[in-house]
């Protein structure tokens, strides 16, 4: 439990406060005037107004659309069930940059619904909602899909022997049941649409603004430490509340119910009524997720002369960056990978340790370890990247133009999926298995290599897997320090979009392809070797 | 409140923290120096490194060049848009990453020389520099080194076909004839959009810029947030706005985006597909300057004096699309063929903007963003 306590003392929780008390503090005196100052201006109000509302609907609208998709996920057999549930994922780990351009590809002017019918969303706050139902579809259809397909269909048929109606058995023996999952998904949901950036920036334009948009605002740009630190200072709070009540619905959910083996429960569907669900989910999928995705491919791919790959070409040369790189922005994926790679075993070092830490003890300690763990999907990253500069600045830290400094933030992100893809399976492990190798006398590494890692293998893979996607498309961190001879591939997407000309542009897209292709194809291995517990993300 | 629970959390295992502490750091410094990154230590080193911006460029013949000159390395650290990298220099006052910083433009200038982030250096060959260029003359804190203008590019196209000429000034851009047709950054968050909105206050004055942007607004100016979005999403004349089927013929952008369009066509055109309204431009001037603690000193002066010399300054337009400041050097033919001569340029004294920006945004916001 040391290293992971230390690895987010040092690299979260220090420069954070840092960078808080910078802007707190005066003369060495704490100004806590200041929030009660900052809280009562008005357009701050509205900031926390809108922040609040966004994140409520965004929520609802995605259970709505995303529950259905659950159910089909979890009860129906279809061919490309597999490479569905891979390609939904995708948009979770792709960076907003690139998802941003999609989508105001499609809503926007000349877009989909502006052909069908005229219907223009973009710089509304539709264009918000639906963006973020794109990225949080995978959050509900996995996390409430996966218990859901581990449920015993049977006692809700045996309820309706016992004569309950159809929709009275569901109502009292699956939702239930499925209770805690829907509303970890939904907290879920809430945590990352109320601390949203880069789809608000994108698609919001200047209107409207969330907490996390803001907080950049102040930082990046006016430089008013002392209202960006109360914002995140208010962010932290409202975050803090968020994760605490999900750990709680965590905890209820693995109180025992009765589980089966998916494999048992899905079946082809029957009757007009199963088909047309089905087919509606399909659509959904289809128009919501597939669309915006195809968009990107279209693009890269229609040059001057028609369709072709001359983008794709174009991105081995130096040249054709125009000295936007100094190097070929292919390199730029090669980059990616590698620190990827590392970020995920760093990922797996600190939350594979926590999450053992946190199976093995209990008490409000180690559960506040639980919930501090996830913190960092919720504190927003220019506070992360300003506070790595002011506290890491000093030999032997000078870590501020490292290399290791985007491994390092990119791990921050991929610990909580590490720990939470871990847990269940854990704690799933028998204990006494364990006393019994010490028993007959096993070291403890000898009882954790024979015992628990047989078990956890395949868990640890998919958490790897995780980790490595969530690494690969990670942004806002990584911008600030990305070293301009190694860029990565979502900061290569967004220097070439910050260009104009056709090539840059087409480049751009084409390498947001790439992107697209190596998350689905990591998603996709990872859905063979997925295990049976561990569907929470 | 947060903030004391977790002190307290954190209290408890300080003692296995500093533990970890000790052994992350010496594996990260040991990374570092294996990588060949962690070259700036001591005077004698012979590694000068410059912060800057993301849009820094320059062709690797010219950096080795300076290498072959001085014997320095230069590594570049580029860190976001041209305000997030100075912000972060001012955070990092007096312990930075760098040597020198270059990236500093007239309408942040004020904020950097306050911030007193610079150490005074006289650049040689500084007398070859435009002297209108020059608005730190007296204390050298920083260098010129390259201009720009923010101008109003317009679709040849649009205008060819509808027969309409183009705007050439502020005035124009109100008039009923290009309704609907401007798009403009949100002058909050992205430069160009305070360049603009800088230039309607130099053109305006004070009290006439507000009665001004109510005209623009009532003549259905669209504001988007950044320079991506309204030139590659909502400006009809760019590669990027074609394929989206754009609508919008006017767009703040750059003078020197229509040599942008022809250089990354393929094939390239004869002429560029959009031009630039010259009466609508504001003149950004970037600077670079020895930062305060720089620990290769001697390596910073050096890079200094390179930056504007005429080798360095005729590499510059075609890897950062601006203008250089000394006389001497030569425009390429691309610029010269295809980009717009701005003969007038509107501006703003630096301690002006310093102190009105703020507010110039702020009501800027509520006539325009609702």
């Amino acid at each position: 439990m040391a290293v992971p306590v230390a690895f987010f003392a040092l690299f979260f929780a220090y420069p954070v406060a840092a960078i808080v008390g910078r802007g707190l503090k005066a003369d060495g005196v704490w100004q806590f005037g200041r929030i009660g100052e900052v809280l009562t201006r008005p357009e701050i109000r509205d900031v926390l107004w809108f922040t609040t509302w966004q994140a409520l609907a965004s929520t609802a609208l995605t259970l709505l659309i995303a529950l259905p998709g659950a159910y089909v996920f979890a009860r129906f057999d279809f061919p490309g069930k597999q490479l569905l549930r891979a390609v939904v994922t995708v948009p979770f780990v792709l960076p907003t940059v690139v998802v941003g351009t999609a989508f105001l590809a499609l809503l926007g002017r000349g877009g989909f619904l502006d052909q069908l019918w005229g219907v223009r969303l973009d710089t509304t706050v539709w264009a918000i909602l639906l963006a973020h139902v794109f990225f949080n579809y995978a959050v509900v259809v996995r996390t409430v899909g996966g218990l859901w397909s581990q449920l015993d269909p049977r006692q809700e048929e045996a309820a309706r022997v016992l004569g309950a109606g159809r929709f009275a058995a569901w109502r009292r023996v699956t939702l239930p049941a499925l209770g805690p999952a829907v509303a970890a998904a939904a907290l879920m949901v809430f945590l990352f649409t109320f601390t949203s950036f880069g789809v608000v920036q994108i698609l919001g334009g200047p209107g409207y603004a969330t907490l996390e948009v803001e907080i950049y605002r102040q930082t990046a740009q006016l430089l008013a430490l002392p209202t960006a630190a109360v914002l995140t200072l208010v962010q932290f709070a409202a975050v803090g509340a968020i994760l605490a009540v999900h750990a709680w619905t965590v905890r209820r959910r693995e109180t025992a119910l009765k589980l089966v083996d998916p494999a048992q429960t899905a079946r082809r569907p029957r009757g007009a009524g199963q088909w047309a669900l089905l087919g509606g989910v399909l659509l959904t999928v289809l128009l919501l997720i597939l669309l915006p995705l195809g968009v990107l491919v279209e693009r890269s791919l229609d040059t001057t002369g028609g369709h072709g790959f001359d983008f794709y070409r174009a991105l081995s040369s130096v040249d054709a960056g125009g000295g936007t790189f100094l190097v070929a922005p292919l390199e730029a994926i090669w980059n990616s990978l590698q620190y990827a790679l590392v970020a995920t075993v760093i990922a797996l070092v600190i939350g594979g340790l926590a999450a053992a830490a946190l199976t093995r003890r209990a008490g409000r300690l180690v559960r506040g370890l639980d919930a501090l763990l996830m913190l960092p999907l919720g504190v927003s990253a220019v506070t992360v990247g300003f506070g790595f500069l002011i506290t890491l600045d000093k030999p032997p830290l000078d870590l501020r133009t490292s290399w290791i400094l985007v491994p390092l933030a990119q791990a921050l992100v991929g610990v909580p999926f590490v720990v939470r893809t871990m847990l269940p399976v854990l704690r799933a492990v028998d204990g006494r298995l364990r006393e019994a190798a010490a028993v007959l006398g096993a070291s403890p590494l000898r009882a954790w290599r024979e015992v628990d890692l047989p078990l956890v293998r395949r868990a640890l893979l998919v958490a790897a897997g995780f980790a490595f996607a969530v690494s690969l498309g990670e942004f806002g961190a990584t911008v600030f320090i990305a070293r301009p001879d190694r860029p990565t591939l979502p900061v290569a997407v967004a220097r070439l979009l910050g260009r104009a000309g056709e090539l840059n542009y087409g480049q751009a897209m084409a390498l947001s392809t790439i992107l697209m292709v190596v998350c689905a194809v990591s998603l996709l291995l990872l859905e063979r070797i997925r295990t049976d517990r561990s569907g929470e993300f | 409140m947060t903030t004391t629970r977790r002190t307290r959390q954190f209290a408890a295992t300080a003692v296995a923290a500093a533990l970890g502490v000790t052994a992350l750091a010496g594996c990260g410094s040991s990374d570092d120096t294996s990588s060949g990154s962690g070259g700036t230590k001591g005077s004698g080193s012979k590694t000068v490194t410059l912060v800057s911006h993301d849009s820094f460029n320059a062709s690797k013949d010219v950096l080795k060049q300076f290498t072959e000159e001085t014997g320095y390395t230069v590594k570049v650290l580029k860190s976001g848009d041209a305000g997030v990298a100075l912000n972060q220099e001012i955070l990092t006052k007096g312990s930075p990453r760098g040597d020198v910083f270059f990236g500093v433009d007239n309408t942040l200038l004020s904020r950097a020389l306050d911030s007193g982030l610079f150490t005074p250096y006289e650049a040689k060959g500084i007398d070859r520099v435009a002297a209108d260029t020059r608005l730190d003359a007296d204390q050298h804190r920083v260098t010129p080194i390259d201009t720009g203008d923010i101008c109003v590019n317009y679709d040849k196209k649009y205008f060819a076909d509808k027969k309409l000429a183009p705007p050439r000034s502020f005035d124009d851009l109100a008039k009923p004839a290009y309704k609907d047709l401007l798009v403009t950054e949100n002058a909050g968050t992205s430069s160009p959009g305070l360049g603009f909105l800088l230039g309607t206050v130099a053109t305006y004055g004070e009290k006439g810029y507000q009665d001004y942007w109510k005209k623009l607004g009532r003549n259905g100016v669209k504001v988007v947030d950044g320079w991506e979005q309204a030139y590659n999403e909502e400006f009809s004349g760019s590669a990027g706005g074609k394929k989206a089927k754009a609508d919008r013929p006017l767009v703040v952008s750059y003078a020197s985006s229509p040599p942008v369009e022809v250089l990354y066509a393929k094939p390239q055109p004869a002429e560029a597909p959009t031009g630039v309204a010259t009466g609508t431009c504001f003149r950004q001037i970037e600077f670079a300057g020895l930062l305060k603690g720089a620990k290769n000193e001697a390596g910073g002066k050096a890079l200094l004096d390179f930056l504007i010399s005429k080798k360095f300054q005729e590499d510059m337009p075609l890897n950062m699309f601006v203008n250089p400041v000394v006389k001497d050097a030569a425009l390429p033919e691309l610029f010269t063929k295809f980009g717009a001569t701005v003969d007038s340029p509107t501006t703003v004294a630096p301690d002006q903007i310093a102190k009105n920006r703020e507010q110039w945004v702020q009501s800027w916001s509520s006539l325009v963003v609702k």
